[in-house]
């Protein structure tokens, strides 16, 4: 991600989308659907809370060691055939699959979602570079199509309604106009993506889980478009985040079974595929691991465990801020309370608003299945961003009036007395008027004539009388 | 019992009757409550927008304010969870004062039920009510279960609440959504955080509810602001107001 980047202010990104109300319902309802549903899966499982405390420990222990295991995933998947490249950042991943791609000399990428990908800007990265990309993914599919980035990690075009993709279809599938039957619409896209796959000459991949002991990786999707898409070309280009590392096969299980069912609440993801090499002599297998900015949040002892994260999304799923506001409203490759906590890591000043973004409900904490403290790590954000001077000014004095009043007990005393008084004799009009947030849509509570410590010292005289008001 | 009230500085200016059926349920139960005259906030504002360093002097203040008492109870799980959980950014660890005062804050029903085993309240509401969940009791203080994880927790504002004669307790569609106060958020952001309140009042309306019940006033003084400006049928009322035996005032 670019430093020229434009801050982000969440409230304003999220204005339109909330106040248009019935939409805003509608995103609402369709990802507490999700989540009901993975509720009824979490349930069904007596262990759930003990597979999560497991999922935790593995993976803090995977990234306390996390050379160690990097090492011999390296020395395994290139025992196996495969080739192992390393990047340190976004710009580097990419010229390393554009090098791949110009050895090959491909044209046509087929790609299945990856989440890396996007962080790292690899479609317009390619595409500058004269390649065409084509996502898979249905959902991605419709995003790329409509010139837009996912929404959502798991669910990547969920703001988009199906009357929408109809019209998208229409203009560059050729779908009969006002076509909104979701069957239809499926159809019109396999068809189309038949041609792309059977034309494509290159295959890039995401990873979900890459296992050290056998230097194996996992590719979790829904629609198969991964495995079609790594099997009709020859080369396999899979882009891995470091952290999506495991240390035994034997692992995994934990994680397949708490991914699929806190993503859409499935038991398991319909395709759960493993490679383990390229699939013949005259195939290629590549991984690349990328850094960009995990070693940095490896070394901080307040974020590391969000280095845990299996992308799930069900923070997002869960998080009434985002389904209300709409997840391009974070502006962020990852956006909800996982996006708002990685988002400022890699840019503080450009996320600023998104640790905000947050009533610190804690419901990410407790749907997480890998246990990040996720409203913790956004409460511990404000903190940092406090420090570094990237706190509005406003805020700032706000707080530092609020602190010394509450410093001083007659000045509290004394500033309560004056508020409630002035709340009952002004005129409405004074009080709740555009300059006071709070009572644009919301009154203000009646003010009582008397104060608690009032009364106490008036009802209660065991308590030395003080002066109150 | 050497008992210390605390009563958050919105509560004290705004819900004294909160503070009063606090102090009243803890005496109807034996105990000796003390009001230090000089306490304020806990610091939760500055601190939930990150300015630790205005957060700090407030709770020194409070930890000095409140030292030596067997328990410290406050009507706000909210206020009690900066406490419990936040304060540490503030002490060292090994800061004695502080260690103690923390193990002694409780949130009011956490008080009744956990320490005083208190299962029953006398008296009686007869109206059909919901409780609203407010996040922190429950998902920082783990007053009762919550809907995202798998583990048992006894619902200590439920306990309390049902064994009051002739209520009845009416249930939600999704029972433990914020309702989008969440402090400087509420004015932050309005849109989403009005969007959130909104659609919770709209739950318990749908419930067939008379009457929002919450540990936390601060949640309830956000719907009530939503209630009252858009006319809703419904009231809110503090546990502590339930179960102090104050009426449920007449429809404004």
């Amino acid at each position: 991600m670019s430093p020229s980047l434009p801050i982000i202010d969440h409230p304003r990104a999220a204005r339109d989308f909330v106040n248009n109300v019935p939409r805003s319902h509608w995103h609402d309802d369709a990802l507490w659907f999700v989540r009901v549903k993975r509720d009824r899966q979490a349930q069904s499982l007596p262990e759930w809370e003990y597979l999560r405390e497991q999922a935790s420990a593995i993976k803090q222990h995977t990234i306390a060691n996390l050379g160690t295991y990097l090492q011999e995933f390296e020395a395994n998947a290139s025992r196996m055939g495969a080739v192992v490249h390393w990047a340190a950042d976004a710009a580097e991943h990419n010229q390393i699959v554009l090098k791949l791609l110009q050895k090959n000399n491909a044209q046509r990428i087929i790609k299945s979602k990856s989440m890396l990908t996007e962080e790292c800007g690899l479609n317009e990265f390619l595409i500058d570079n004269g390649i065409d990309v084509v996502d898979t993914d249905l959902g991605e599919r419709i995003v790329q199509l409509r010139g837009e980035h996912p929404s959502h990690i798991v669910l990547p075009a969920i703001h988009i309604k199906k009357e929408e993709v109809g019209e998208t279809f229409h203009q560059h599938l050729g779908t009969r106009q006002g076509e909104a039957d979701p069957q239809v619409l499926t159809e019109a896209a396999r068809g189309h993506l038949r041609g792309k796959f059977l034309d494509g000459e290159v295959g890039i991949t995401g990873v979900n889980f890459a296992i050290a002991n056998t230097g194996g990786i996992v590719v979790c999707t829904n629609e198969g478009n991964a495995d079609l898409g790594v099997s009709l070309p020859r080369v396999h280009i899979a882009c891995m985040g470091i952290e999506k590392l495991l240390p035994r096969f034997a692992d995994l299980g934990v994680f397949t079974r708490l991914l699929a069912r806190s993503a859409t609440g499935q038991p398991i993801t319909s395709y759960t595929s493993h490679f383990h090499g390229p699939r013949d002599a005259q195939s290629e297998l590549h991984i690349v691991l990328v850094d960009n900015g995990r070693s940095r949040i490896r070394d901080s002892d307040t974020f590391r465990d969000s280095l845990n994260c299996i992308r799930c999304g069900a923070c997002m799923n869960t998080c009434p801020v985002y389904r209300r506001s709409g997840g391009h409203s974070y502006n962020a490759t990852v956006p909800g309370p996982i996006g708002s906590v990685l988002g400022p890591a890699r840019e503080p000043k450009v996320h600023k608003s998104l640790p905000y973004a947050c009533s610190l409900c804690g419901s990410c904490t407790d749907v997480c299945p890998v246990k990040i403290p996720l409203h913790h790590q956004l409460l511990a954000w404000r903190k940092v961003l406090v420090g570094k001077r990237l706190l509005a000014w406003n805020k700032r004095v706000g707080m530092k009036a609020a602190s010394i009043l509450f410093r001083h007990p007659r000045l509290f005393r004394f500033a309560g007395y004056t508020g409630r008084t002035a709340l009952r004799v002004l005129p409405k009009a004074l009080t709740h008027n555009r300059l006071n947030e709070w009572a644009i849509d919301r009154d203000l509570p009646t003010p009582p004539r008397q104060s608690f410590r009032a009364w106490y010292a008036e009802n209660r005289k065991q308590t030395k009388p003080e002066d109150v008001k | 019992m050497n008992v210390a009230l605390f009563v958050p500085c919105y509560i004290d200016q705004f819900f004294p009757d909160v503070a009063i059926a606090t102090l009243e349920l803890l005496e109807a139960q034996g105990v000796t409550v003390h009001f230090p005259p000089s306490q304020t906030c806990c610091g939760q504002p500055m601190a939930n927008t990150g300015c630790s360093a205005e957060a700090a002097p407030v709770a020194r203040q409070f930890v000095e304010m409140f030292a030596g008492y067997d328990a410290v109870v406050c009507p706000s799980g909210s206020c009690v969870s900066m406490v419990r959980n936040h304060y540490g950014d503030y002490f060292a660890p090994d800061d004695e004062q502080f260690t103690q005062v923390r193990d002694a804050t409780f949130e009011l029903c956490e008080f009744l039920v956990d320490r005083l085993n208190v299962r029953e309240i006398e008296g009686r509401f007869p109206h059909k009510v919901s409780i609203h969940s407010s996040c922190h009791g429950l998902r920082e203080l783990r007053l009762g279960p919550c809907s995202e994880q798998q583990t048992p927790r006894e619902n200590r504002l439920r306990i309390l609440l049902e064994s009051l004669a002739d209520v009845e307790i009416m249930p939600l569609t999704r029972i433990d959504e914020c309702c989008g106060f969440g402090g400087t958020f509420a004015v932050t952001e309005r849109e989403t955080s009005v969007a959130m309140g909104v659609d919770r009042v709209q739950d318990h309306i749908a419930a067939g509810s008379e009457v929002m019940i919450a540990g936390d006033m601060s949640c309830l003084m956000h719907m009530q602001g939503l209630i009252s400006r858009r006319k809703m049928p419904l009231r809110v009322m503090h546990i502590a107001q339930a179960l102090a035996g104050r009426e449920l005032a007449p429809s404004p």
